[in-house]
């Protein structure tokens, strides 16, 4: 416990919170790299998934190479994208995005897949145009699913995003592998005690989120008939 | 006015849901669809809003082709009633009822505005308005669902098994609503069902189909139970109404009406012997004897 006592102390430490090298600054990083990752795996995932729940076309096209994706080590990613885009945040932003899509694209498709049929038929049947059905019926009522897709991308990502620093970037990485480099053990354990409380906040944040969305579209518990 | 003119649907598969359907459906008039499951009836039901498309002959509204109407427009101009009420189940009764016109860029107050003079139309507690579809019952649903029908003043209803899904007492209730607003809006309804009670409390034209939409007959109520056009179609009728062939039987109330083998199925209203111009029977036997 010696070593757990050392990191809180050195999270305390004002010489390592301010700063362009402080944890608070880091954080910032990180929370930035983790957003910008899951926005633009929701700009491509998003569209794609609703396009085959929508249409029905391609599912298992997209199962398997969202598994294919699933099964991609970031680490590997990170490697091959570093050779040859070098140093920055390139690099690790293609292996973050890949980690992201697959359960963002579950989730949008799924959500849409879970529709009772005779609403969507419906629907069509008292005159909505396929774009009104997407936006007015498919949308809202896919929201739960959807959600929780963009939330598990978010942790992997939020727990991935210290790979950054393996290439030259910033975020809760860098203190990391500087601990690593340095045997500084205790700052190792700091740098990824904070990880894990912005993976803690972030699941509390969807947690809340997805109680929102719930009440805003599916206000009662359908009850099984 | 509706019209069928040499209508047949095929699937890529080789099934033939209709093989070739010809029926004019009078403007203003209910005419029912009625045969047993796969007859091909929710088929042509389909094919009058373009949900189904059919492979050969034509679909008539009036004097317009509906192949070659756009279908949202068209959707939108005619009522739809399905089983199971198919509502949005993310939006509130009044907004759900008031969904067509709201398509059609209705102002919301006025969308929902004429919402609720339907809800009372078809027999719906205002307080009804802000709720959900999960929190109704399944004849309040279908209530909806009928409103949602109409929102648009469409001049032709569609009805698919509307009343199909609920309790046989609900569902006497519903029909006769809805028999009660026909009576007053003159819709030209289509209405499909499997039940031959059904089709004749609610249609002025019945159409008996065999399989492939074969028509078995098509002609009012009391010409189909009058004179049964063949075998098929007086086995279907007999089926769902036990026998056609009652009796009357004296009881201590009254006379009961009984089928061939005995069972009840209603009782002799009072007086109805001589408003038919029959002489009066002997007041019945309480011992049972006649």
């Amino acid at each position: 416990m010696n070593l757990f006592a050392q990191a809180i102390a050195w999270l305390t430490d004002p010489a390592n919170q301010g700063g362009p090298d402080g944890i608070w600054t880091r954080s910032l990083e990180h929370v930035w790299y983790t957003v910008i990752a899951v926005v633009l795996a929701c700009l491509v995932a998003i569209p794609l998934g609703y396009l085959v729940g929508h249409t029905g076309r391609g599912r298992g096209l997209v199962v398997v190479s969202s598994g294919a994706a699933r099964a991609l080590p970031s680490l590997g990613v990170v490697t091959v994208a570093g050779l040859i885009l070098g140093i920055g945040l390139t690099a690790p932003m293609i292996a973050l995005i890949l980690l992201a899509i697959p359960s963002i694209l579950a989730g949008a498709y799924a959500g849409l897949e879970a529709i009772d049929r005779q609403t969507i038929d419906a629907a069509r049947a008292v005159g909505m145009s396929e774009w009104q059905i997407l936006t007015r019926v498919e949308m809202p009522l896919g929201l739960p699913l959807l959600l929780g897709g963009v939330r598990s991308a978010v942790l992997q990502v939020v727990a991935t995003a210290t790979l950054a620093a393996y290439v030259g970037s910033g975020g809760l990485g860098r203190p990391m592998f500087l601990g690593l480099k340095t045997q500084d053990y205790a700052q190792m354990l700091a740098a990824s005690l904070v990880v894990v409380v912005l993976a803690l906040v972030l699941e509390g944040a969807f947690e809340l989120i997805e109680r929102l969305a719930q009440r805003r579209f599916a206000p009662v518990p359908s009850t099984s008939t | 006015m509706i019209s069928f003119k040499n209508v047949g649907k095929s699937y890529p598969d080789g099934t033939q849901a209709v093989r070739d359907f010809s029926l004019d459906m009078p403007s203003g008039q209910t005419t029912v669809l009625v045969g047993s499951s796969g007859c091909g009836k929710t088929t042509l039901l389909r094919m009058v809003n373009k949900m189904i498309t059919p492979t050969s002959g034509s679909v008539w509204i009036d004097d317009d082709d509906v192949a070659t109407l756009a279908s949202v427009p068209l959707r939108r101009r005619i009522g739809y009633v399905m089983q199971n009420s198919g509502l949005l189940p993310h939006r509130r009764v009044i907004d759900n009822i008031a969904t067509v016109p709201l398509l059609n860029g209705v102002p919301k107050a006025q969308a929902h505005s004429r919402a609720r003079d339907l809800m009372d139309l078809v027999g719906l507690d205002p307080n009804m308005a802000a709720r959900y579809p999960s929190q109704l019952s399944g004849g309040q649903q279908q209530r909806v669902g009928v409103a949602r029908g109409l929102a648009a003043d469409p001049n032709i209803l569609l009805m698919d098994e509307p009343f199909g899904a609920v309790d046989p007492l609900v569902r006497a209730d519903l029909q006769a609503e809805l028999v009660r607003i026909q009576r007053e809006l003159h819709k030209t309804i289509v209405f499909v069902t499997h039940d031959i009670s059904e089709a004749l409390a609610l249609g002025d034209q019945i159409v008996i189909l065999k399989k492939g939409a074969e028509i078995g007959q098509a002609a009012s109520p009391q010409q189909v139970v009058a004179e049964p056009a063949d075998q098929f179609v007086a086995d279907f009728i007999g089926v769902g109404r036990r026998s056609l062939n009652l009796h009357l039987q004296p009881s201590a109330s009254g006379y009961l009406v009984v089928d061939d083998s005995g069972r009840p199925t209603g009782r002799l209203a009072p007086g109805s012997l001589s408003a038919a111009g029959l002489p009066q029977l002997a007041a019945p036997d309480p011992s049972g004897r006649p």
